[in-house]
């Protein structure tokens, strides 16, 4: 596998890093992340029609760039680096790749365009109250009723549930796994949202009591479309994970040459460098396990679910270890509030979290390999 | 490829050479065939004519080696042939040695007939390497060594060693040394089998009693011995690079097929259910962990191609060695109580005298592994190194600096 970025993909990379180090500063993510949306509308519209964002990956025929998860990769880093407060990981990673993946035509032409001019909010709803981060932990169900469905059931936690304007719902019918569109309005959906311990990402409960739905693909066929799905997630959060271990490390790294105790840098300090060198470690291997992912999602794709589960398992990882280690370099400023560190440490744990602990990735592994 | 030599023509230079004399003829031995490979230009074509190369770049080594391995097959290996007269040895001599040590050392080291070892380690030096104590004394127009060396790779075959001794304690420490070429089998030269943790003697201990070496024999002049040194140990880096690259591959391959055989002997009760849950996850933790690191060479690997080398270079010795480490220490959980045997025993040996089958292997792995995070540079030094060179920490407060070297604390 070729692991190496092209000219396009560094000029990527240093647009969207300008971009954020200018829209996403912590004071802006203090901002955001204390409002319930929870980001900023005019960055978010930015993001679509100056940079193209958010239809990264919509084919060009319906308002995109076309674009595949190397690309989509490189832009989680950079989000993941800033702490960027906003709904791209619900709307564009996880609402745009399962309609992309439904094989639902016409729903993607009535969705996707708008979403990639920032005037349409997704999420997907999969997991259930039970915890479970297998498909077969979905317990909601949707039953026919004449031309439409209704569904029941609850879906926690749903990334910006609360916003979304459209809802795709994984819930089981007779024929099996489905997913079907719910929208903002619907009937018989209550949905409340959740105190997050990462206040830069909202999550919602929703409660759906006999809420009409309407079936995307066809009936019985959603697992595969999810499996996959899931596995382009994983990448992109291992992604986001590489890029806010980065930036922890960089933290790390310019407060032990600055800060001095005992005459000298703290950075002098064996325990301390010993510290970075094993964070520099971790974020290369992070970096080695998101970019590998995400080079065969495009190059080999029958690999993709191998290179997803070790990438979501050792990215989370690194980059929980990097964030906590950082609050340690910092010592007593690390453990304020008015210290960013916090931010990233609350972040490292929900992605270890999010979409199965490291744990769940390593016995998919294991299924795939016979580990 | 140079200007002056096509790739064709050195193809064709190869192909001259195996007209005239060929390795798979029975009557042609090793020591023959490459003697004639040198004469050739074909040794390493980066080295000057008549000295075993044609002043190619070091890369063009690599068309050598493919037209001989398309058209021989008893092509030796220089690792097996005489990995560190080869690897460190010879651009050592080129670039500090006289003309004469040119003519007299580089032939025969590439042949194999005269094999080197490198002598730099002590038992009061080690990550300190310029911190050691070895005298050498000037008497005339000789030197006399006196002290003691340690973790000498095939001293006890040796006919040449590379030394680096203290000849002046009164200056800093990394500018009193020298550097020779000492003949291992002097008077006074004393080589010991050195017992490790495995029940090998893969290395030695040499000891120097009033050992004298013609003042002909320093490479480089008096007081430049870290300099040569250094050009010493780079070359040891190019000598090691190298490492596999497709998945599960190597060590890890070990750990594998222990887990893929094991895993049938866990019961079916609650205790046995969460032991075999619990092996697993460390059998995949480790499995990324060497993925990891294998990917990471892949992206060194590329950045190099491109130009730019970033950190994922640098990161590979450090781990590596924590992974080897822990590859075994996981293969031995899973063995269970054959973990609590070791059928190779301690006496003392050489490494080879005994043919090693089945757990055996793992368990001399998982002692062999300690060294890994040792020798070469400890992860210690290797994480002093990260933090300096790649993150550009402050070096640690020192107190061996411009200080007289006999003024610097010692242990022992």
């Amino acid at each position: 596998m070729d692991l190496s970025f092209t000219e396009e993909h560094q000029q990527l990379r240093e647009l969207v890093r300008r971009f954020l180090d200018e829209c996403s500063d912590e004071q802006a993510v203090r901002a955001q992340m204390d409002t319930e949306e929870g980001f900023d509308r005019s960055v978010w519209t930015r993001m679509a029609e100056e940079l193209g964002l958010l239809g990264l990956m919509v084919p060009e025929e319906q308002g995109g760039t076309g674009l595949g998860a190397v690309e989509l990769a490189i832009v989680m880093e950079e989000m993941g680096r800033s702490l960027l407060c906003a709904p791209y990981f619900s709307t564009v990673v996880l609402g745009g790749n399962t309609l992309l993946e439904s094989g639902d035509e016409a729903l993607c032409q009535e969705i996707l365009p708008k979403m990639a001019q920032g005037e349409l909010f997704l999420t997907l709803a999969v997991e259930e109250e039970n915890g479970g981060h297998d498909l077969s932990d979905i317990h909601c169900s949707a039953e026919k009723q004449g031309d439409s469905f209704v569904l029941n059931g609850v879906k926690t936690p749903v990334l910006d549930g609360a916003l979304a304007d459209v809802l795709l719902v994984a819930a089981r019918t007779e024929q099996g796994l489905s997913l079907f569109r719910v929208d903002a309005n619907a009937e018989g959906m209550t949905r409340k949202p959740l105190p997050p311990l990462d206040t830069t990402r909202k999550l919602a409960r929703i409660e759906f009591q006999s809420t009409p739905a309407e079936l995307i693909g066809r009936e019985g066929s959603a697992e595969a479309v999810l499996e996959h799905v899931l596995d382009l997630a994983a990448v992109a959060l291992s992604a986001e994970s590489t890029g806010g271990a980065q930036a922890c490390l960089d933290m790390a790294v310019q407060y032990a040459k600055e800060r001095l105790q005992f005459g000298r840098p703290i950075g002098s300090f064996q325990a301390i460098k010993h510290k970075c060198a094993d964070m520099l470690v971790q974020v290369e291997s992070a970096r080695s396990a998101s970019y590998s992912a995400a080079f065969s999602a495009v190059q080999d794709a029958a690999e993709l679910s191998v290179t997803a589960a070790m990438a979501k398992s050792k990215s989370s990882e690194a980059y929980f270890f990097v964030a906590a280690e950082n609050i340690q370099v910092h010592g007593g400023i690390g453990f304020t509030w008015e210290h960013p560190a916090h931010l990233y440490f609350k972040r490292a744990k929900s992605s270890e979290v999010l979409l199965g602990e490291p744990a769940f990735h390593r016995q998919k592994l294991a299924a795939l390999i016979d580990l | 490829m140079s200007a002056e030599i096509t790739e064709s023509e050195l193809r064709e230079r190869v192909r001259t050479l195996l007209s005239e004399i060929h390795p798979d003829d029975p009557s042609v031995d090793s020591i023959t065939f490459r003697g004639a490979q040198y004469d050739h230009g074909l040794a390493w074509v980066h080295f000057p004519e008549g000295l075993g190369g044609l002043g190619l770049s070091r890369a063009d080594q690599a068309i050598v080696a493919d037209e001989l391995g398309s058209n021989a097959k008893n092509i030796t290996n220089d690792l097996a042939v005489n990995a560190i007269g080869i690897g460190m040895g010879a651009p050592t001599v080129l670039t500090y040695g006289t003309p004469d040590m040119h003519e007299r050392f580089l032939r025969p080291i590439f042949t194999g007939e005269e094999i080197w070892c490198q002598m730099f380690s002590e038992p009061g030096a080690g990550s300190d390497v310029a911190g050691l104590s070895s005298r050498a004394v000037r008497d005339g127009d000789d030197w006399i060594i006196n002290g003691q060396k340690v973790w000498t790779s095939l001293a006890h075959h040796s006919t040449y060693g590379m030394l680096l001794v203290r000849t002046d304690p009164s200056l800093p420490k990394h500018d009193g040394m020298s550097y020779f070429v000492l003949d291992m089998k002097a008077p006074g030269v004393d080589v010991r089998p050195l017992h490790q943790i495995t029940g090998e003697a893969e290395f030695n201990e040499v000891f120097f009693n009033d050992v004298r070496i013609p003042h002909s024999m320093m490479l480089g002049h008096e007081g430049q011995g870290w300099r040569v040194a250094i050009t010493t140990l780079m070359n040891e880096r190019v000598a090691l690079a190298g490492n596999s690259s497709r998945r599960g591959q190597g060590d890890i391959a070990k750990l594998v097929e222990t887990w893929q055989t094991r895993r049938h002997d866990y019961g079916s009760s609650a205790s046995e259910v969460a032991q075999r849950a619990l092996a697993q996850d460390k059998v995949l933790q480790t499995y990324i962990e060497a993925e990891m690191l294998r990917i990471t060479h892949e992206r060194a690997k590329a950045s190099m191609t491109q130009g730019v080398p970033g950190p994922e270079g640098s990161v590979g010795k450090l781990m590596s060695a924590e992974l080897n480490k822990k590859i075994y220490e996981v293969a031995m959980d899973l063995l269970g109580n054959d973990a609590l045997t070791y059928e190779p025993g301690y006496e003392l040996r050489r490494p080879g005298d005994h043919a090693m089958e089945g757990d055996s292997t793992l368990k001399h792995a998982f002692l062999r592994m300690r060294a890994q995070s040792i020798e070469g540079g400890t992860s210690e030094i290797m994480r002093n190194i990260l933090a300096e060179r790649v993150l550009g920490l402050p070096g640690d407060v020192r107190n061996d600096k411009d200080v007289p070297w006999v003024e610097i604390p010692r242990s022992g």
